[in-house]
């Protein structure tokens, strides 16, 4: 199983991000192997449809499942329909949160915002 | 000339001041390029309306000859493509309709069709040409129709009264890209203030000449028109926050088709800005 998640910088005691879409890295855990691989989000910089970019990089990347406190209503069409489960996490602390999953005590992410597009306003 | 009207939010009077202006006119035409709320017409009730839809392009891909290369994706600037399980989306909100994938495409997968977005509403006032450009609910982008209102009549050497939407993003630097002058309409309060900063920083990047209409005024304090001292930015006038005004908009009513003193104000007022220019 892989596990991806958004995080503010790329080593181990980093700390979960709030955004998704234009989140400096992404963690990757591979739970049977113990790999983990930090990637940076090229989204980041986009002009427009970061969600969607970003989205695209966790499906190239073959994760299963998405942790992440919010995520956007694009990303969130991209990420399920590439079948990846997609979980909302609790405080910012990714062990307590990969632990937490594996406990099951996380909940699956149902609600996703409309896009900001960079604007706030059009 | 093209006059344009605008303010860092809604409901400080760009409707009042745009419409009154063009109605104090010999004749002039009223572009209404508030194209998800235009309300314009409300005031000028236009006849012999004529229509026109307004469509974007947006690309369609052909599953059949799609190899799924992913050079659309890669191209696409605004990231409107995505590619899942071995086929490419599209993200019409997301899309800017620059038609590059189409370009880009080995394959010749990929072919454009039209999508309505809108309309233009063209009709007459008495005096003024109406055109009103109307977003359909649900669009995110309004720019295409603010593009074409402008655009249409470019010889027409009448006064040109732009209406723009509110606030200072994309839409409202569409509207006073051809603009000649600024008019930037302000509420006397400290919101005003931070409201007319906003327009005040884009008119000003854009070297824009402009004036302000205070709108809304009352006796004693008057933070916006301590702004435009303090900025040196020209006031061109005050408008009063009277009882009168404010039935008489809120029936529809055009100010100066109905009594002297206000067509003579906005006169004045149109003089003002056209003497400037000249």
């Amino acid at each position: 199983m892989k596990i991806a998640i958004p995080i503010d910088e790329n080593k181990e005691d980093t700390t979960i991000c709030m955004s998704f879409g234009r989140v400096p890295y992404f963690m990757f855990i591979d739970t049977e192997s113990g790999l983990v691989e930090f990637i940076k989000n090229d989204a980041a910089e986009s002009q427009g449809g970061a969600g969607i970019k970003a989205a695209q990089i966790i499906v190239d990347h073959q994760a299963n499942i998405l942790l992440t406190p919010r995520c956007g209503e694009n990303a969130a069409e991209v990420i399920q329909a590439a079948g990846i489960k997609v979980y909302r996490t609790n405080g910012n602390s990714v062990k307590e949160n990969i632990a937490a999953l594996k406990e099951e005590k996380l909940t699956l992410l149902e609600e996703f915002h409309a896009g900001f597009h960079g604007h706030g306003n059009h | 000339m093209n006059i344009a009207v605008l303010s860092g939010k809604g409901g400080t009077g760009k409707t009042l001041v745009s419409v009154n202006l063009a109605a104090a006119a010999e004749n002039a035409v009223y572009l209404d390029c508030d194209v998800e709320e235009p309300n314009g017409y409300l005031f000028f009730a236009p006849e012999k309306i004529i229509q026109k839809n307004i469509s974007i392009q947006l690309p369609v891909i052909d599953r059949n000859r799609c190899t799924v290369c992913r050079k659309c994706v890669e191209f696409c600037n605004y990231n409107a493509l995505a590619c899942i399980a071995g086929r490419i989306i599209l993200f019409e909100e997301v899309c800017h309709s620059c038609g590059g994938c189409r370009i880009v495409c080995p394959e010749n997968a990929i072919t454009e069709e039209e999508k309505v977005i809108g309309h233009i509403e063209s009709g007459v006032s008495k005096n003024v040409k109406v055109k009103t450009g109307i977003l359909n609910i649900g669009e995110t982008s309004g720019i295409p129709i603010i593009q074409e209102i402008l655009k249409e009549n470019e010889e027409d050497q009448r006064i040109r009264i732009i209406d723009c939407p509110p606030g200072s993003a994309c839409s409202v630097m569409e509207s006073i890209r051809d603009a000649d002058y600024c008019i930037l309409v302000a509420e006397p309060t400290l919101f005003g203030v931070h409201n007319l900063n906003l327009v005040y920083e884009l008119v000003s990047k854009f070297s824009k000449p402009h004036g302000v209409v205070i709108n809304k005024c009352l006796e004693g304090e008057n933070p916006a028109e301590q702004f435009c001292i303090d900025k040196k930015i020209k006031i061109l006038g005050k408008i009063p926050f009277h009882q009168e005004i404010g039935m008489m908009n809120s029936k529809g009513m055009i100010l100066v088709r109905e009594k002297e003193s206000y067509r003579n104000y906005f006169i004045n007022l149109l003089n003002e800005v056209t003497e400037i220019r000249n």
